[in-house]
């Protein structure tokens, strides 16, 4: 059977500052980060022919082709389910280079939601019919959907705040070394978490990402073109989407087992496409729009047992030298929430030695897509 | 305060309960037979396109449950923080309703003391004026 294994590698990345409020519309914020991709590449704009986003992406490939100055593009793709579809515009890409549809391929985010109108504000557009069963009860926001999964986690298996905790802090560490973070200069205490503002209790303010404004962007060519491109190659090595049996997006509570997520369905093609499993797996950058979503993760890709991903964030597990690394620009936690696109370029400057928090040596990367919608994952070597 | 935006599928549930029943949907194939939720047009167990909306005992169980504060739309707002539920339904354990736990029927959505909720603990399903479902505490 034909793979994508390593035939088609990152070669350029691209971001505009992360800010609450930025001046500039998302369509400028889109080209800045694509030509800063394209620069980073060392490629011309006019070779692009692919283009690949995902939902909730509100400039599209026909203005960005023509803005940034494109050639003639022969593959474009859009994936459902906002952040769920993050990794899955690399594999889309990597999959077009790979069987010749596209020779370059970019994938790009560009979100206004520091500044802009928050999704739910607007219930009724934005969430339709699923959400009869939902909206009129109040649970109005992903961070109430996610919380009843949290609740019922912690209630199972024994995880408490302090578990969250341990995920919010690893994120803010790794921010307050990287000067691109929002949070860069704001350290985090048990006691701030503790004391914080609920958002929706078990969920208190620091379980939640950041609103922000940003675009990023990353250059895909197969893998022969990388070994003459400017930086060292950062292969994929292994990709997949997920969308388990019954599932129905954030609120996956009428499934058989709500607390395996999509990151289930993934990680079983995921690593069944690799020539290796979690256990060698350097460094993680895990999608994190809330804290519940990194024991789930880990345990559905396979870094621990059912229940056990509490219990592995103690003992600075996902710290600079722990077991495994975590999000170590920051994450949507605490660098930047731009849908997870910040996650991808922040594995591909680890495996470039190139991260503020580097890890030692890095060579594979996990990086995952949003979990508890229709997901998405990426394994990258260099 | 939002209300159901219903389409084809979950209408007859909303008929239902209008008139204060809490019904399922449910396959109506003779061998098959499996409630499901949401509604939808056929059975993911059989296939069958053959549908019935069976009565429920309107019990269930706190799967899990939420605080929401603000920032919340208007509504919400006021009544934050408040309890979002999820039960399980004694009937059809696999059926899970979103909903709030009250005091009455058109009580505030805050009206229950949140140290009252606990997952596990038994409720029954109560109706709303214009037709919400929503549920009380059982006695211990």
């Amino acid at each position: 059977m034909a793979t994508l294994k390593d035939k088609a590698a990152i070669v350029g990345i691209g971001s505009t500052a992360f800010a609450r409020r930025l001046p500039e519309s998302e369509k400028t914020l889109a080209c800045r980060a694509v030509l800063a991709a394209l620069d980073d590449a060392g490629i011309a704009p006019a070779e692009v022919d692919g283009f690949a986003s995902y939902t909730m992406e509100e400039t599209d490939e026909v203005e960005l082709a023509k803005a940034v100055g494109a050639g003639d593009v022969t593959f474009f793709s859009k994936v459902g389910y906002g952040g769920g579809g993050s990794c899955a515009t690399v594999a889309h890409l990597a999959a077009a280079v790979a069987t010749g549809q596209a020779s370059v391929g970019v994938a790009w985010r560009s979100r206004k939601r520091g500044s802009g109108p928050r999704p739910w504000t607007n219930t009724t557009a934005q969430l339709p019919t699923p959400a009869q069963w939902t909206r009129p009860f109040g649970l109005l926001r992903p961070a109430d959907e996610i919380g009843m999964l949290a609740r019922r986690y912690m209630h199972e298996y024994g995880a408490t705040r302090d578990h969250f905790f341990n995920v919010a802090l690893a994120c803010r560490n790794r921010a307050n070394q990287n000067p691109a973070a929002m949070m860069y200069d704001r350290p985090l205490t048990r006691e701030m978490y503790m004391t914080a503002r609920w958002i929706s209790e078990p969920l208190c303010l620091f379980d939640n990402c950041l609103e922000t404004d940003g675009a990023l962007a990353c250059v895909i060519v197969s893998a022969e073109r990388a070994r003459d491109c400017r930086h060292r190659p950062v292969h994929v090595h292994s990709a997949a989407q997920g969308l388990p049996a019954q599932h129905h997006g954030m609120v996956n509570y009428w499934n058989d087992d709500p607390l395996t997520g999509p990151a289930w369905t993934a990680a079983r093609h995921l690593w069944k496409q690799a020539d290796f499993g979690p256990e060698d797996v350097h460094v993680a950058q895990i999608y994190d729009a809330f804290t519940p979503l990194i024991p789930l993760s880990l345990e559905g890709y396979g870094f621990c047992g059912r229940g056990e991903g509490a219990a592995f964030t103690e003992g600075g597990a996902l710290e600079i030298g722990g077991r495994l690394p975590l999000n170590t620009a920051g994450g949507g936690l605490s660098e930047a929430y731009v849908h997870g696109f910040n996650l991808i370029n922040e594995g591909v400057r680890q495996l470039r030695g190139t991260s503020t928090a580097q890890v030692p040596d890095a060579r594979t990367c996990l990086v995952t897509a949003g979990e508890g919608v229709p997901t998405s994952a990426l394994l990258l070597r260099s | 305060m939002l209300r159901p935006v219903i389409d084809d599928d979950g209408a007859p549930f909303w008929k239902y309960a209008a008139s204060g029943e809490l019904r399922v949907q449910t396959c109506a194939a003779p061998a098959c037979g499996e409630p499901r939720f949401p509604p939808r047009p056929c059975c993911p167990h059989c296939g069958s396109f053959d549908s019935e909306w069976r009565p429920t005992s309107g019990r269930g169980r706190i799967w899990s449950f939420v605080l929401p504060h603000p920032p919340l739309l208007p509504g919400y707002a006021e009544q934050a923080p408040y309890n979002a539920v999820v039960v399980e339904l004694l009937d059809a354990p696999r059926i899970r309703l979103v909903g709030n736990v009250v005091t009455a029927p058109d009580a505030p959505l805050n009206s229950v003391d949140p140290a009252r909720l606990r997952i596990g603990a038994g409720v029954r399903v109560v109706f709303t004026r214009d037709g919400l479902p929503r549920w009380r505490l059982e006695r211990a």
